[in-house]
């Protein structure tokens, strides 16, 4: 199980390296492939109406001169130690982690970020736990009364849920709950560490309308796992013991339908908290997601670039942890995992197989997996 | 035991469990009664065990929910019935998953979940299908002994007829959801009277015979339950109507007839020509004499799986012993209505 983390966590960096590499050459390759030279790139950073001398300043400052291998160096180092910015005539020093100075404020964007972090974490955790608890409830309550009068309006609301954008519903909300009925009047940021109450009744709006689009596709998808399951024969069986009803549902049928679903949501999670750009706009709230649309209005690049790193790295860990999670949550991972920790290479024979779970155990395909399972003499373990 | 599916069924007649009519009972009452009195083992154990927990957990599990006690009470109870099914090492397997075991070990802890509230009706759905024979053997050996130690009533459906002479003390043959034949093993297996009973032995390979390059099917294929053919729902496919005479088989359900002591035959066919044709086939299989390939007849090609794969289901029913000593076994009938 530890060489699995260890592995999983090198895997990661290893991941977050490729990103920063990708990114980095958006910027700084592809203009340079394009014919910009450094100086133009430079002139860019000065902002409106550029002298030539500070042009040349920012040039050297920069670094923009060296190749682009030692520029990328320099960036990675930032990042990890930070950097000292030496413009000839002054020195100024960036702290890690050190994505640069944006464009138009001048401020270093890592604080900037980390400003606008708790505004996009606040919004997306509160949604994650209704649309979690919501989608389950009544994707597990229609599965049961399939056909009825319930499984069909949840469905069909669900389906709306889902097509509805939260540039409309959010609209909406707002119109109804804040403006005409004063429910939530005056929704602006406040943070959890100022006023919890406000914080939450502020959030509240928020909340439900990205809730509303994600309880719906969790409706739909629980639905389905759980009509699929209820179906299993372990299910007859647990009837057979004798068991009520409700925990033959709860017990068995929920447990094992889940195990998908809580995947997807450690991905969607991960994917949100790097910023809910749609939410944040329309409730005007200032976390990551406006921060990056403010920084690609702008073009602003120190700023894009932070963003899409601080992004990737939310969904890369967030991947990561679902990972782990899975091992925890499905015993036959934990099986194939303690024996990648045994012997050196990865027994994935006795993954389950379907597509997820072989590409969240670290197999890494289903044809090296089918090769290695037929490979081997004998599939099942020895130990009968 | 209550364990189809909803709505779509219709259940008619009479299942009595220790005389208590199990179709006109609450749902509740019978979600009480199994597990607690009647226990089921089922046909795939791989597919019928919970991959996500532990099979300490799932036998405990049975165990707890008609006798209130603790974790720790019903994993001990786990791992005694662990050890009394022939696990090794049952306290260290216990908490093993599912997938750690091997085909007949599931179908050992599915049978130790059965057993552990001490039912006194255990029903076993092919137990032993979806196992190799040497296990299937083990398997079978374990559920007759522990029959006489638990002293539990067992039916036993299956389609092979090897297992139910191996185990069976009485024999109610089923075709399309009806009684066919009724009878202590000895008389089904030696004094068959029913067509049907016929074409199953017939289309057994026998060690004895000499080989023929052909096993003989019976003449079709199943019927569908939900057209199931009027009269005798085996008449499409029995060789016998001609000498019943009249159009009774196409048109007449025959009721099952007492043809001697508990032997009971659904069949228009007289007694004197049942014992007639019985003689006959079992003259034209007798050991040495070479029956001649081309005796079966051309138009069916299909192998004897056609036999085997019948829904209508060779329902050994062993009731040798009940739950309580001086009582008889319990009077179970399982009635289908498609």
């Amino acid at each position: 199980m530890i060489t699995f983390i260890i592995r999983r966590l090198i895997m990661t960096i290893f991941l977050l390296v490729v990103v920063s590499i990708i990114t980095f050459a958006i910027f700084f390759l592809i203009p340079r492939l394009a014919g910009q030279n450094s100086y133009e790139l430079a002139a860019q950073y000065v902002g409106r109406n550029p002298t030539r001398s500070a042009i040349l300043q920012m040039e050297a400052k920069l670094n923009l001169t060296a190749p682009l291998v030692v520029q990328y160096w320099h960036f990675l180092v930032g990042i990890v130690a930070g950097t000292h910015y030496n413009s000839g005539t002054s020195i100024t020093y960036c702290a890690p982690p050190c994505f640069g100075y944006s464009f138009r404020s001048q401020q270093p964007v890592w604080p900037q970020m980390m400003a606008a972090l708790p505004v996009t974490a606040s919004l997306a955790l509160g949604a994650a736990v209704l649309w979690l608890v919501g989608g389950v409830a009544i994707g597990v309550l229609s599965a049961l009364r399939r056909g009825s009068i319930f499984d069909r309006l949840s469905m069909g609301a669900a389906l709306a849920g889902v097509s509805l954008p939260i540039f409309f519903t959010g609209l909406i909300a707002l119109e109804l709950f804040s403006y005409k009925w004063q429910l939530f009047p005056n929704v602006q940021w406040v943070p959890l560490t100022t006023n919890p109450l406000l914080w939450a009744r502020n959030l509240v709006l928020p909340w439900i309308t990205l809730a509303i689009t994600y309880a719906a596709l969790y409706a739909r998808l629980t639905r389905a796992g759980m009509l699929e399951t209820m179906n299993e024969d372990f299910i007859r069986t647990a009837r057979a013991k004798g068991l009520r009803e409700r925990t033959v549902v709860v017990r068995h049928g929920l447990r094992a339908a889940l195990t998908p679903i809580l995947t997807i949501f450690g991905m969607d999670l991960g994917l949100l908290i790097g910023g809910a750009v749609l939410t944040e706009v329309t409730f005007s709230l200032p976390g990551l997601g406006q921060f990056t649309i403010l920084a690609i209005q702008n073009q602003d690049f120190p700023e894009i670039m932070g963003v899409v790193m601080l992004a990737a790295f939310f969904i890369v860990v967030a991947n990561m942890l679902v990972d782990m999670l899975y091992a925890v949550v499905d015993p036959r991972v934990r099986l194939s995992l303690w024996r990648c920790s045994r012997s050196a290479t990865c027994a994935c024979s006795s993954v389950p197989t379907t597509a997820w779970s072989r590409r969240w155990t670290g197999c890494r395909s289903t044809w090296s997996a089918a090769a290695r399972w037929a490979s081997s003499a004998s599939p099942a373990p020895a130990r009968a | 035991m209550g364990l189809h599916r909803g709505s779509g069924t219709d259940i008619t007649g009479q299942i009595r469990l220790d005389g208590e009519d199990l179709v006109s009972a609450t749902p509740e009452r019978v979600r009480q009664l199994r597990g607690l009195k009647m226990a089921m083992i089922f046909q795939d154990p791989l597919t019928a065990l919970h991959p996500y927990y532990t099979v300490g957990t799932q036998i405990g599990e049975a165990y707890r929910v008609h006798n209130h006690v603790s974790k720790q009470v019903a994993r001990k109870r786990a791992i005694d019935l662990l050890g009394r099914v022939g696990i090794p090492q049952p306290s260290v397997r216990v908490d093993d998953f599912p997938h750690q075991f091997s085909g007949g070990m599931r179908q050992r802890a599915m049978i130790a979940m059965a057993l552990s509230c001490d039912p006194e009706l255990l029903i076993a759905d092919e137990p032993t299908t979806a196992l190799d024979v040497t296990v299937q053997a083990q398997i079978l050996d374990l559920i007759v002994d522990l029959q006489s130690e638990f002293g539990s009533a067992v039916i036993i459906i299956t389609h092979d007829l090897g297992v139910v002479a191996e185990v069976a003390d009485d024999v109610l043959v089923m075709y399309a959801g009806r009684e066919a034949e009724k009878g202590s093993a000895d008389d089904v297996f030696r004094r068959p009277g029913h067509p049907y009973a016929w074409g199953l032995l017939g289309s057994m390979p026998r060690l004895d015979a000499a080989r023929v390059d052909r096993l003989r099917p019976i003449r079709g294929t199943p019927p569908s339950l939900i057209n199931v053919p009027s009269g005798c729902p085996f008449h499409p496919r029995c060789s016998y109507p001609s000498r019943v005479g009249g159009d009774r088989c196409t048109t007449e359900v025959p009721v099952p007839r007492e043809i001697g002591p508990g032997h009971q035959v659904a069949c228009h066919l007289t007694l004197s020509s049942q014992r007639e044709i019985w003689a006959e086939l079992a003259k034209a299989a007798a050991p040495a004499e070479a029956a001649p390939a081309d005796t079966a007849p051309a138009d069916t090609a299909d192998t004897a799986e056609t036999a085997e794969t019948a829904p209508a289901q060779t329902a050994a029913r062993t009731a040798a012993q009940s739950a309580t000593p001086g009582e008889p076994g319990q009077d179970v009938t399982e009635v289908e209505a498609p």
